[in-house]
Order: C-alpha cells, then structure tokens, then sequence
C-alpha cells in the first residue's frame, strides 16, 4: 500500500526545521537535500502507482481539520495535479542540489526557507479542500518573501519583494474572500452543511451573478501569480533580484501552480462564470503571448529573456485551460509540465554563462561561450529546442494541442496565437547565439561543464529528452481527469446537441412544443436542454437580477434575497407521495388543491 | 401613609462574583505592600501579589466556566461572553505584569500604586463584561477609564508620558460623557435600564422611528468608537499609545479593547437588537471607513507603537464587522478575533519592550533592524506576530479574518467582508517592512563583526554605523521575562493558526448570552 500523502507533504517542511534546529551548517543542508530528494522519490512511486483507468481522486487523506468552519484537511492526486507535484518535487531537488554548491550567508535560514516552500507548493497542488488550498497558496509565497529579500542584490531586494508580496496578496487576499463566499453561499443555497471540500462545492452549482464576481476574485490571484500582461508589473524587478535557484522553482512551479487552479477551481467549480469570460481570458492569454514575446526578444537581460518568455508560455497555457475542451486543457496539463522542465535548466544555464562572462547577465558581454565548451553549448541546444517547441519535443505536442483546442473554441484567437510559436524561435535562439556563439564577449573565458554541475543539469535535461520520446505518459495518465474538470464549463460553452437528436419536446406546462433554438443565455451559451423535460437544465442560469450591494440573487417574487429557507419547499407525505399541506398536516389532492384526509378516503365504500 | 417598606437585600452571588472580588482584594493588598520600606518587596514583592491575584482569578473564572446566572439582582450577569472576555482580560493582565516588572514606570510612580490601578482598571473590565444593565455598563466603563488615564502618565519624568495621560484623560471623559447621554436617552425612549427591559420594550413598541431612541443610539455609538478608537473618533490613539509608558500601551491596546467590544455585543446584539435596522449601516459603514483608515495611517508611522496604535484602529474595523452582522457567528467571529488580537498584539509589544530597554532607538524601528541575527528569537517572535497580524495563514490572524468574512458573507454583508480584505492588502505595506527591517537590513554589517571579532569594523554603506556601534555598546539584554511573554504570545499564534477547534470551541460558550439571535 502507499505512503500517506501527509508524509509526502510534509517531509521538506519537516526536513527544513530540523535542519535549523539541529546545528551545524553541514546538517542544513544535508537534510534538506533529503527532504527534497526523498519527495522526488516519494511522487515517482506515485506516478507509477497512479492507476490512469480509475475516477476521481486516488491515495486519498480526508480528515476533518476545522470543524466550526467545515475546513477539511483533504489531500489527493488525480490525473490534474500527478505530473505537476512530480514537477516540483524534480525542480525542488535540482535547486536544493544546486544551492549546495554555492555557499550562502544565513545558511541554514537559506534551507529553511526552502523547505517550507516546497511543503507549501506541495500543499497547494495536494489540497482538495478550498479552505486548504487557499491556506497553502497564500502561505507558498512567505518563504520567497524571505529567501529574495535576504539573499537578493543588497540595493534593491527589499523594495523588489515588497512590490512582489504585495502584488501578489492583493490577488491571493481577494481570493481568500472569494473562497469564503463560494462555500457560505454554497452552504445557505442548497441548505447544506459549511464545507470546503471541492467535491462538495462542484455539486452546489452557485447561481450565475455569484460565480461572475467570484471568478474574477479567483482569476485575479492566479494571473497575478502566473504571471499575465497587465498584472506582470512585479515580474521584472523580483526576477531580477531573486538568487537563481530559488528563481528556477518559481518560474517553474509558482506559476504552474496558478494554473493549475484555474483547472482546479475555476472550470469545475464556476462554470458558468468561466464560459462567461472565456472569451476576456483567452484575450489576456492571446496578449501576454505576443507582449511576453515581444519583450523577450528586445531585452538584454538573459533573466528577463526567460521571465518573459515564461509570460508568453503561460499564455500558451491559459490559452489551453480557456478553450474549453479536450485537447486545450490536455495541451496545457502537459505544457505546464514541459515549461517547468524547460525553464529550471534554462535558470541553471544562466548562471553557468554568467559565470563564465565576468559574472554579468546581460548578453552584449556574452557571446562566443560555446568555444571551449562543447557539452554546454549542447545541453543548451537541447534546452533551447524544447523552449521553442521544435517537433519531437513534448513542447511542440502541448502547443499543439493547445492550439488544436483553441481551433476549435475560438479560430481567430488561435490564428493569431500561431505567431507566438513563431516568436518563440525567435527569442530563443536569438538568446542561443548571441551567448554561445556571436562574437567573443569582454570578458568571456569559456570552461567547461564541471562534474558539480552537470550533476544538476543533466537530469533534467536528460528529463526533457525522456518526455520528448514519450509524452503519452502524461497525456493518458491525465486524461480522465481533465475531461471531468472541464466537463461542466465545456458543456455551458459549447453545449452538445441533444435538441435536434430528440423528437420534438411538448412543455407539460403550456403544452406548447419547446422551440429548441432558445434564446442564447446571457452568461454565454445557449442554455443546455434536459434531454428528459424539454426544459432547459439549469432554469435559474442568467435569469436572477443581483443585488448590486450584496451580490446575491434576488428572488423575484420577494425582491430579497435567495436564502435557504427549509419550509419554502413543501414536506412531501411519504405514502401518497403528495405534497403535504403545512396548516393541516395533510397531503393536498392536486386535482381539488384542498386538504385531502387520508383516512376518509380510504373509508369511501367500495360498490 | 405607611412608612414603606425596606427593600430587601439584593441578592448576591459571591461564588459567581468571586473572579471579580479576588481582582479587588489583590487591589487593596497590592495597595498596602506598597507602602513597606523594604525595597525588594516593593520591586518584586508587590508584582508578585498583583500576578497572583489575576492567577487567582483566572482559576475561578475557570471554575466558574459553565455558569450562567445573574448576579447581585441582575445588575449583572455571568455568562459565556462574559467568562471569555474575563479570561482574555486576565491574560493580558498577567502579560502586562510581567511586561511591567523591571520596567521605568512603576519605578517612577509607585509600585503599590501602578499594580492596583492595573488591578482595578482589570476589576472595571469584568464588571463591564458582565453588566446587564446600563447602570453598571457605566460604572464598568468609568472603573476602567479612569485608572488607564493614570497609568498613561506614570512615566513622571517623560514629558509625553504626561501629555498622553492628559490627552487621553480629556478625550476619555468626552466620549464618556457622550456615552452617558446616550445611555439616558435610551432609558427616556424604553423606560427600562435592564437590557432585557430595553429588547422587550424595543421588540414591542416601535421605536425605530423613535426621536429619542434615535439620538440615544447614536450617541452610544460615538462614546462607545472613542473607547474602542473607531474611525471618525479615533485620533487620540496614535499620541496616547506612543506616549504612554510601553506595557501600559500594550495593556490599553489589548484589554479596552476586548472590554469595549464586550459592551458592543451586549449593548448592539442583546438590548437594541430589535432596532439593527437603524444602526447595522452605520456600524457597517464606520467599520469600513475605520478599516481604511487605520491601515492607511499605518502606512508612514516609523515609530512601531504608533504604527501598532494606527493597526489597532483598523483591527477595531475588523471586528466591528462581526457586530454588524448581528448573527450568533458574528458575535463568535468577534470575541475569536479579540483573543487573536490579543496574542498577536502582546507578542509585538513584547519585542518592543525587549529592544526599548536593549538599544538607544527606543520603539523607532530602527530598534530591530538587523534583529534576524543579533536576536534571532525576538525576530521570529516579531515576524510571527507581524505575519499574524497581516493575517498571513498558519497563523491566528488568519483563522480570525478567515472567520470574520465567512460571518459578514453570511450575515449578507459580503462588501464589507472585501473591504476586510482591501485594508489586509494595505496592512501589508508596513508590516512587511517591520520583517524587512529586522531580515533584511543592517544584517552583513553585525555578521562581519561577529564572525571577525578582531579588527576595525568595515566601512558601510549606508552610514547606521554610529548608531549599531552605540548599539552594541552593551545595553543589557532584556529580562527573561520580557521574552518569555514574546515566545509564549508566538506559540499562542501558531497554536491558533493550527489546531483552532480549541478555541472555536471556547468562544462557543459566547453564544448563550444572546437569546435572539440567529
């Protein structure tokens, strides 16, 4: 049988505190080489357990952790998160691996820190509780609070982590209350019990006017954290002064964690909200694309070349999440996966070429790298092919995909998204020439890899050319799961069409024949019809004004607001399966609309 | 005409007054041990007596835990809310005990006389979170003032010291004043002083259009947001909070207002439930304006007692949201809140007052730059108090907004729970630069002076050279004690943060004080 989740989750935190407790700065780092290295082993035998046929979660934990607030302490893996907690396990042992080499001010602090990062990351993509996740997203960002503001450059770290904390709390904090409203609105609708769990809340469909602003809450605190063009102002100056290890687990995992929770959250929870702003999302996506794009092959810095190509490969991502089907949001599990592979080698490279041109970052003092140092200039290439999604790399199948998915939801979005592929090639290679080839740079000297560091980077690299022969493995173990979480979203967008199939459905209530073209439903869409009534599905979806003060539906007949009130919906008497008249107890004859006594009735003589 | 008759002796319950008769007697004997010559009994005799009369009293208010009964004839009542409250009051007594020990200002007044105005104002805050009738709310609250107002001045010789006793002498009559006219008032509109008296009278008549019921709340809500330091009558905190001597700070922060709280949930929730309809806006509305504007204060403070003094306004607007939304999950989101606050406050306080008696830089936040390596205990202590405060999660403060929005999203005031969540995103501004400065600032200079202890220390950048030399001119470190409050205070946060069912589960007792909610 297998380890518990917990011990997966909370082996680095646990691994970090000891390693601050115990002294010795050897120790730190040891343990934390462990915690992260016996994480990695920990989710491989989770992937390879994973069981691809099976529904819904697997190697469950579910214990209830606040009783007063309904907060569960739920952890699972299902086909969604699998590959990305395998991610961030890989990343986390490669930057602990590679933070080893270096030596570091406040050491055992540095480890610290790290630890718990990846405790919280881990947390995040674990949680199944909406209470949890927001618990660990928000506390995911402390520890690089830290580890940036005491180990970035000295002039400028604080004012950069300040904007960066901020930047992203703001969302996180908005989330924090959008949290709280779906699962109170969710409880007082359907009159059930508080609870957080994710399971619970899909199946309390929120009313519409609900699920628009507390989406917006959500989508802004993983655009934020991922991130997307008008809301990447802290990019630049955190990517400038976090240290590089720590840099390559947050351009790697941070950002797939934000979208991840567009999958998690958003798509399954609020779906009709998210077929309501599909086409705003998939415009944010479209423009980070060609901003990120644009901006990575005019700067100079090769950290920022990265950041911004992250922006444009985030794009891509959010691009296949917002197209609402199959292939979209396969492409962009798989393509989450394959940047975060792709941009922790890139980070590491970074600092092997800066460290070969004088200690500078900036590719004009670069160039020509490539002329001792043969294996570099290779594991760059390999690299940089897989950054711009050459066919044969798992990169090209993702975009592909994407692109696919977005073909079919939105044509002129995705023509315009083929020139982001484009531009890839561009800044990519223009970032490989102009540091390995080109002319020879100031101070320039071009050594080979050391053994230390090609202990780090092979592996991964050796990983993006095992996932370009094979990225069926993450395509098919994730597949189930990804249909069911863009299932309702996908149904609301582009509704199947059972109306045409089925012969004409009479309405019981008019006796009229339902005129299958409806009206399009102003949250986007046409409105699904049950296959069983003719009516269609989701009755309340659009139709409820909201209060502008609080936000909640009102009720039309009442002018309040919906609340769950038990007596509106009348008891049903359990013999006569009528409706049961509440002033006398007695079940109501539909035909009469009075009082029906059962025990009259059945003393009516028989002739 | 028959002589009338003598009323019959109130009947008095001393089993349930006794937390309050143990913080009385300590007053009295505390009084008296401080006029001994000996100096050791004064210096170390009387805070012992004071500690253990608030022990004393903790153990029966424990004793009493599950009591719910009037008291002397119904003036006042022992119940759930009230035993909650009485327990926060107690503890931070204690803290504020231990704070004060070694400190200047029991040395400058008196002994005897600082810990039996402590004890006394303490006294006044029970008899107001019990009280059930609005005589005793008013003795309760005058119990309260008047001693703080005293003990804001004790620094005799600091010329601020004094001035925040005046400022806040004035202010505090003012409000109390206010106060009362507003509590005269009621009784004009209902004819009746009991709460109970005031809910039926309220329930039954109507009243919500009533001039005199009108004006009565009005003016209870102005002298009640002096004493709880709501926004638009908040000015007086940031001057008083700095000037007064630091564990008096820390005490007034803390304890007046959970007391003040206590008299808006029993005054709002319990006797004017029935007219929520005419104050639940205001409230909501001064709440808001009382979050912004706390926060927003925050922003430029670089003395960290007035940037606290600027945090407890907007933390006042936190929990006033859990008044608006006059449901039973509101009051328990509220008392929730205080106990938090509580913790999270005394735990900062607790480093100020470490680094005020360890450096020259008094509570200007220069005290703790650097402190991640000179103090790595009191920095954790610091960052963990600023975290919760900022309501990061793993933390009490998160459990509390965390509960707060959930009651004012039920509550249908759901903005209101955004704007809890807009003034968390201001806080952050200068509570991340508390952690900045004690991490991330003046640390490599003291680690070269430390790892090279030979030698001429190097050259800075940035020129706080001079200043971390006085610095480490050997101050003393701080007393144990100082810090012990600091460590248990942060434990106590992340204990709240972990496993709070423990906590929900005290605060659960709150609810059987108020009948007619939902």
């Amino acid at each position: 049988m297998n380890v518990p989740l917990s011990i997966l989750l909370w082996l680095p935190a646990s691994a970090a505190v000891l390693g601050l407790l115990i002294p010795g700065r050897a120790t730190a780092r040891m343990l934390a080489l462990l915690g992260s290295a016996g994480a990695l082993g920990l989710a491989v035998s989770y992937v390879l357990d994973f069981d691809r046929g099976a529904d819904g979660l697997q190697f469950v934990t579910d214990e209830t952790w606040i009783r007063t607030l309904g907060i569960s302490y739920k952890l699972g893996i299902d086909g969604i998160n699998l590959f990305l907690i395998l991610l961030t396990t890989i990343l986390f042992t490669a930057s602990v691996l590679w933070a080893a080499g270096q030596s570091w001010e406040r050491e055992k602090l540095f480890y610290f820190h790290m630890g718990i990062a990846q405790t919280a990351v881990l947390g995040a993509l674990l949680a199944q509780d909406l209470a949890l996740f927001v618990v660990f997203f928000d506390l995911m960002l402390i520890p690089f609070f830290f580890l940036t503001g005491m180990y970035g450059p000295a002039a400028t770290r604080i004012a950069a982590v300040t904007k960066l904390v901020i930047y992203t709390l703001v969302g996180s904090l908005l989330m924090l209350a959008a949290a709280i409203a779906t699962a109170v609105l969710a409880a007082s609708q359907n009159g059930t019990e508080l609870s957080f769990a994710f399971s619970d809340l899909q199946l309390a469909r929120l009313a519409s006017g609900s699920q628009d602003w507390i989406f917006l809450c959500f989508a802004a605190a993983f655009l934020v954290k991922m991130p997307m063009f008008p809301l990447h102002g802290w990019m630049p100056d955190g990517y400038r002064n976090m240290p590089l290890p720590v840099l390559a687990v947050f351009s790697g995992v941070l950002s797939k964690v934000a979208a991840y929770g567009f999958l998690r959250v958003c798509l399954p929870i609020f779906p009709d909200a998210s077929a309501h702003f599909q086409t705003l999302m998939l415009i944010i996506a479209l423009v980070s694309i060609l901003y990120g794009s644009v901006m990575a092959f005019t700067t100079t810095q090769t950290r920022l070349i990265l950041g911004y190509s992250s922006v444009a490969q985030l794009g891509f991502i959010t691009l296949g999440i917002f197209a609402l089907n199959e292939q979209g949001a396969q492409g962009a599990v798989l393509q989450a996966f394959n940047h975060g592979l792709v941009v922790a080698p890139a980070f590491f490279l970074v600092g092997l070429l800066a460290a070969r041109a004088g200690g500078s970052e900036d590719i004009r003092e670069m160039g020509g790298i490539a002329r001792k140092a043969p294996v570099i200039a290779v594991l760059f290439l390999i690299v940089a092919f897989a950054n711009l999604a050459m066919p044969g790399s798992a990169n090209f199948v993702g975009e592909f995909y994407i692109l696919l998915g977005v073909f079919d939801a939105k044509l002129a979005i995705a023509v315009i998204a083929f020139t982001g592929v484009a531009m890839a090639a561009v800044y990519t290679l223009r970032l490989f020439i102009r540091t390995m080839h080109n002319r020879v740079g100031p101070h320039v000297q071009s050594t080979e890899l050391t053994l230390a560091d090609a202990l780090v980077l092979v592996p991964l690299v050796l990983a993006i050319v095992a996932l370009a022969l094979y990225p069926q493995l993450v395509l098919s173990k994730g597949e189930k799961s990804i249909t069911a979480a863009i299932a309702p979203a996908r149904d609301i967008a582009d509704p199947p069409p059972p109306a045409a199939a089925l012969p004409v459905q009479i309405d019981p209530a008019t006796g009229q024949p339902v005129d299958p073209n409806l009206p399009p439903n102003p949250s986007g869409g046409a409105v699904p019809i049950d296959p069983n009534t003719g009516l269609p599905a989701d009755s309340t979806g659009g139709q409820i004004p909201i209060d502008p003060n609080t936000g909640q539906p009102i009720e039309p007949a009442t002018g309040g607001t919906v609340t769950d009130d038990p007596s509106s919906a009348a008891p049903v008497d359990p013999q006569t399966g009528l409706p049961i008249d509440p002033q006398t107890g007695l079940p109501i004859d539909p035909a009469t609309g009075q009082p029906t006594d059962p025990s009259a009735a059945q003393e009516v003589p028989t002739p | 005409m028959t002589p009338r008759a003598v009323p019959d002796t109130p009947d008095i319950d001393f089993a349930g007054l006794s937390p309050l008769l143990a913080l009385l007697a300590g007053a009295v004997i505390v009084l008296m041990v401080g006029l001994l010559r000996s100096r050791a009994a004064r210096e170390h005799g009387v805070p012992f007596l004071a500690f253990s009369a608030l022990a004393t009293s903790l153990g029966l208010t424990i004793w009493q835990l599950d009591t719910t009964k009037p008291l002397i004839a119904g003036a006042l009542q022992i119940d759930g809310l009230g035993t909650v409250l009485n327990l926060l009051f107690v503890g931070a007594g204690m803290a504020t005990v231990l704070l004060s020990w070694r400190a200047l200002a029991p040395r400058e007044s008196a002994h005897g006389e600082f810990y039996a105005l402590l004890l006394t104002s303490i006294a006044g805050m029970l008899v107001l979170a019990w009280s059930t009738n609005l005589v005793t709310v008013f003795l309760g609250l005058e119990l309260l003032s008047i001693p703080l107002y005293v003990l804001c001045a004790t620094e005799m010789r600091r010329a601020s010291s004094l001035e925040s006793g005046l400022k806040y002498l004035i202010v505090g009559s003012l409000g109390s004043a206010v106060f009362l006219y507003g509590l005269a008032l009621i009784y004009g509109a209902t004819g009746s002083t009991d709460f109970s008296g005031i809910a039926a009278a309220n329930s039954s008549g109507d009243l919500s259009s009533d001039v005199l019921m009108l004006t009565g709340i009005g003016l209870c809500v102005v002298g009640l947001c002096f004493k709880a330091s709501v926004a638009p009558f908040h000015q007086w905190t940031p001057d008083v909070y700095q000037g007064a001597p630091t564990p008096v700070t820390a005490f007034m922060a803390v304890a007046t207002k959970a007391a003040a709280f206590g008299v808006f949930l029993r005054l709002f929730d319990v006797a004017l439930i029935d007219s929520s309809l005419t104050w639940a806006p205001m409230l909501a509305a001064l709440a808001a304006i009382t979050i912004i504007v706390g926060n927003v204060g925050a922003l430029g403070q670089s003395s960290l007692k007035r940037m606290l003094a600027y945090s407890s306004v907007a933390q006042a607007g936190y929990m006033l949201a859990g008044v608006v939304v006059t449901s039973e999950l509101g009051v328990r989101a509220t008392v929730f809140y205080l106990a938090v606050y509580l913790v999270m406050n005394l735990a900062a306080f607790a480093v100020i007052i470490a680094r005020e008696r360890e450096t020259i830089h008094g509570d200007d936040i220069a005290a703790v730059e650097g402190l991640g390596v000179s103090r790595p205990v009191l920095a954790t202590v610091m960052t963990i108090s600023m975290l919760a405060l900022a309501g990061i999660p793993a933390t009490g403060g998160f459990i509390g907004k965390f509960f707060l929005i959930s009651a004012t999203v039920d509550g249908n005031y759901a903005w209101l729970g955004v704007v809890i969540v807009i003034g968390s995103m201001i806080s952050l501004g200068y509570y991340l630069k508390v952690i900045a400065a004690m991490w991330m600032r003046g640390a490599p200079d003291r680690t070269t002076s430390t790892a090279v202890s030979a030698g001429p220390r190097p050259a800075l950048a940035g020129g706080s050279d001079e200043a971390a030399a006085l610095e480490d001119a050997e101050l003393p470190k701080a007393h144990w004690e100082v810090v012990a409050v600091g460590v248990v205070c942060a434990v106590l946060i992340v204990a709240a943060g972990v496993v709070p069912q423990p906590l929900f589960d005290l605060v659960q007792r709150c609810g059987d004080a108020f009948t007619n909610l939902v």
